[in-house]
């Protein structure tokens, strides 16, 4: 799909709808939902490490990537985020054996379905952060914050908006 | 109504720096359900923890949220100040606004101020959803699983074990002692290794509360700290302990040489064999890929000699099963193989070795009597050449990392060297002399002064063959001149490796390692011995490289986290684990098969109240579950809560910003 930012008259334009623009200074909002034992730690890593990353990420810790429930994903683009990050331990690692297995089946499946309701894929995004990798956290929360300024504000998919 | 206090820490200038605290605390308040807000230098002082119990007696506060630290970090501090103001610890909430907000938005206060804003505006919404919540409490196994017989594993079984807790100590090859069995003599003291190691091993093998399993390897692991079931696999060794006498008949008559791996391949064994002299336990063992009866039915001889009858062909892989609350890894560490070294001719010059094989050479107990000689023609060499950071410091060809023992064997090797060849001469080229230690700098001293050995600063380019000396051409960078030094013998330091095994074994027992295979601590400086997961530990080499006053530290260290660990008959677990609602349960029994730890089981329960047709929900047990909420998250019903990390919470979160 296409990710070059559209623009219009000095205003941002989103992907999905064109109808829904932003200022030219417009910050996405971006809910980051992180393994405690892994992404988390990696996570708090890159702050020990002073790394410096964008400051759109809201940050929320869950036990294991496979407490991910889909409605997270779903009420944080409904409601409050323009794009979501789930990160979970490095398969094989994971600290409750084969938790990131089921969270990554299940992201894919959400993911798809988002798709098809008419999310551009690249809201949401999956990635393997270890405990270790704090310069690898920062990559990762650049990218995304790059990809989804690309994609502009979100459409709310909520009764109001209809 | 809740009511919320929020506690905003400056932590010195590490968060007041680049947040702008006060308007921080400003925003706070015009949450509707906090309550109180204060900003304080340290929270995590006595005077900081002391505003929090005041503030919430005298404002009866419901919750509690400090916005300081990663939660990793003071989560049970501030939980310990809520219990000591009469409150349930579990209503606190951390917002981590130093580690995901200024220390790595440094250069934008703007946005850092806002997005901590934000992580305490979730916070507040998280905890007005907390419950209180009860520690469980849960029996202990008091028996503890040390995986590896080298001196940390040694060393930590028998602390362990004197402290009268019962300790299963698995080793992989045929005798413990390790690495440092192999060795001559260790610095800085040249105490000679052995004198020292074997008393220990003894120790080992009669210590009443020591169970031995040589020749054997872990191959599963299950259940959680205090309460762990492992699986041995005890190789076939084709030789009844319980009957042999170690006489070592058998291991003469043996017709099968084999390469002997104890002394690095410089001299042969026998199929059956104990891996060096004093070996424990001093029983051999037949290595199936070479015995002439086992591959090729014919031979038995060691079984015609042996006068007990303890040879049994037709022995079998046993598993074993054992019951035990707490895990030390301790395995060790192999070394690089210098072969990538193509301008030193490793693999074509025969007088080029390892330093360990050099170790091998001078032992007295070693394949040369102690007399190191060049593998080429036997004789004894007079110009030595020592190259340290043999894959060590490397990106190209090894490892990046220092493998933090070479400069001192090294300078060891230096001095030994001199004792047994009294007119000879040692050469060494090093890039640093890394020697921090007690006694280190003095023991490097002493290479360098009284066995006169030349320390020459710089790398060495290449070794080619003229007649039959070696001639290493490297750098002397204090001179700044490329100098030749004709050698009789090189050696290799060649850098310390985690076992090849590791990753697989870690990944068996469910603790995380690095990219180069070590296994990980909780915290490099404050859980060192510790793993992220509960009841499993870390001594020696298998954590990173070390040497032996640290590895025999770091053991000991262990045995005193897993005697702290069974103190008592019971341990207290964290209350964050899944409950089920009856009532929603449907039965489908998705969460029984996303469980990881087989906490979950079927429960017939009446159909309604007082009625005799039954219907079948699932239940959890309670000691058992992690608190990992995979269950949570499939169920379809939404029966299940996750305590802790509850839906309302995360999404009071998700849309509190």
């Amino acid at each position: 799909m296409e990710t070059e930012v559209k623009e219009a008259q000095g205003k941002i334009i989103s992907a999905e709808n064109p109808d829904i623009t932003a200022p030219a200074d417009w910050q996405p909002v971006i809910m980051g939902i992180l393994c405690n034992w892994c992404s988390y730690a990696g996570s708090d890593l890159t702050g020990t490490s002073r790394i410096q990353y964008p400051p759109n990420i809201r940050i929320i810790r869950v036990p294991c990537s496979s407490r991910v429930d889909p409605w997270f994903i779903i009420k944080s683009l409904q409601t409050t985020a323009d794009g979501v990050l789930i990160s979970g331990c490095h398969p094989g690692d994971c600290h409750y054996i084969s938790g990131n297995y089921y969270a990554r089946r299940r992201f894919l499946v959400t993911k798809k379905l988002l798709n098809f309701v008419g999310y551009h894929e690249n809201r949401i995004q999956f990635s393997w952060v270890s405990a270790a990798e704090g310069p690898k956290f920062a990559k990762v929360v650049a990218k995304v914050t790059e990809d989804i300024k690309k994609l502009g504000p979100l459409h709310r998919y909520k009764k109001e908006n209809f | 109504m809740a009511r919320v206090g929020v506690f905003v820490c400056f932590c010195g200038a590490n968060i007041a720096g680049v947040v702008d605290v006060p308007a921080v605390v400003q925003e706070a308040k015009k949450i509707k359900e906090v309550k109180i807000a204060i900003e304080y230098k340290y929270v995590c002082s006595d005077p900081g923890q002391q505003m929090i119990r005041d503030a919430i007696v005298q404002n009866r506060l419901t919750s509690v949220v400090v916005a300081a630290c990663s939660p990793r970090m003071h989560e049970k501090t501030f939980r310990k100040a809520l219990s000591d103001a009469g409150m349930n610890p579990y209503l606190l909430e951390i917002a981590n606004i130093r580690e995901h907000s200024s220390w790595v938005h440094q250069k934008d206060k703007k946005a850092a101020t806002e997005k901590a804003s934000d992580l305490i505006r979730m916070a507040v919404a998280k905890s007005i959803a907390n419950e209180q919540l009860h520690e469980i409490s849960v029996p202990v196994t008091k028996r503890a699983l040390v995986i590896g017989g080298g001196i940390a594993g040694i060393q930590a079984a028998l602390d362990i074990a004197d402290a009268r807790i019962p300790v299963t100590l698995v080793e992989k090859s045929p005798s413990i002692g390790g690495r440092m069995a192999q060795l001559d003599e260790t610095f800085p003291t040249l105490d000679c290794s052995q004198c020292i190691l074997t008393p220990k091993m003894v120790d080992v093998a009669s210590h009443p509360y020591i169970e031995l399993i040589p020749y054997s390897e872990v191959i599963e692991l299950q259940g959680y700290v205090g309460n762990y079931k492992v699986k041995i696999k005890k190789k076939a060794s084709y030789v009844d302990f319980s009957t042999c006498t170690g006489c070592g008949t058998c291991t003469q008559k043996c017709p099968v040489k084999v390469p002997n791996e104890f002394n690095m391949n410089i001299d042969k064994r026998k199929a059956i064999y104990t891996p060096f002299p004093q070996a424990v336990p001093n029983k051999p063992v037949i290595d199936a890929e070479h015995c002439t009866m086992l591959l090729k039915g014919k031979c038995g001889i060691c079984a015609k000699f042996c006068e007990k009858g303890s040879i049994n062909f037709k022995m079998v892989d046993e598993v074993i099963e054992r019951e035990i609350g707490a895990v030390v890894i301790a395995t060790g560490y192999d070394l690089w193989d210098p072969k990538p070294y193509e301008e030193y001719g490793v693999g074509r010059y025969k007088d080029i070795i390892t330093s360990l094989e050099f170790e091998r050479m001078v032992s007295a107990s070693g394949p040369t009597n102690g007399v190191p000689v060049r593998p080429s023609d036997g004789k004894v060499p007079k110009n030595v050449v020592f190259i340290k950071c043999i894959g060590s410091r490397d990106e190209a060809k090894g490892i990046e990392y220092c493998s933090k023992i070479c400069c001192m064997y090294t300078a060891k090797h230096a001095i030994l060297l001199h004792h047994k060849v009294p007119d000879s001469h040692a050469y060494i080229f090093y890039m640093d002399i890394r020697a921090a230690g007690k006694g280190y700098e003095e023991f490097v001293k002493r290479a360098q002064v009284e066995t006169a050995a030349t320390y020459l600063r710089g790398r060495v380019s290449k070794i080619y063959k003229k007649g039959d000396k070696l001639m290493v051409r490297g750098e002397d960078a204090q001179i700044g001149q490329v100098v030749e030094v004709e050698a009789d013998l090189v050696v290799l330091a060649t850098a310390v490796i985690a076992p090849k095994d590791n990753p697989a074994l870690a990944r068996l027992l469910g603790v995380s390692y690095d990219k180069y295979g070590y296994m990980s601590e909780a915290h490099p400086k404050l859980r060192p011995v510790e793993t992220a997961k509960a009841g499993i530990f870390l001594a020696g080499c298998t954590q990173a490289p070390k040497d032996i006053p640290d590895t025999v530290a770091q053991a000991s260290a262990c045995a005193a986290k897993v005697c702290g660990l069974f103190a008592g008959d019971t341990m207290k677990k964290d209350p964050m684990i899944s409950t089920i609602n009856n009532e929603f349960c449907s039965g489908c029994q998705n969460c029984i098969t996303v469980c990881p730890y087989q906490a979950i089981v079927t429960e017939e329960i009446p159909l309604g109240y007082g009625s005799k047709e039954m219907r079948t929900v699932a239940k959890i047990n309670e000691g058992v579950c992690q608190g990992c909420g995979s269950c949570v998250a499939i169920c379809r019903s939404m029966a299940i809560t996750l305590a802790g990390f509850t839906d309302t919470q995360i999404i009071n979160e998700i849309v509190a910003i």
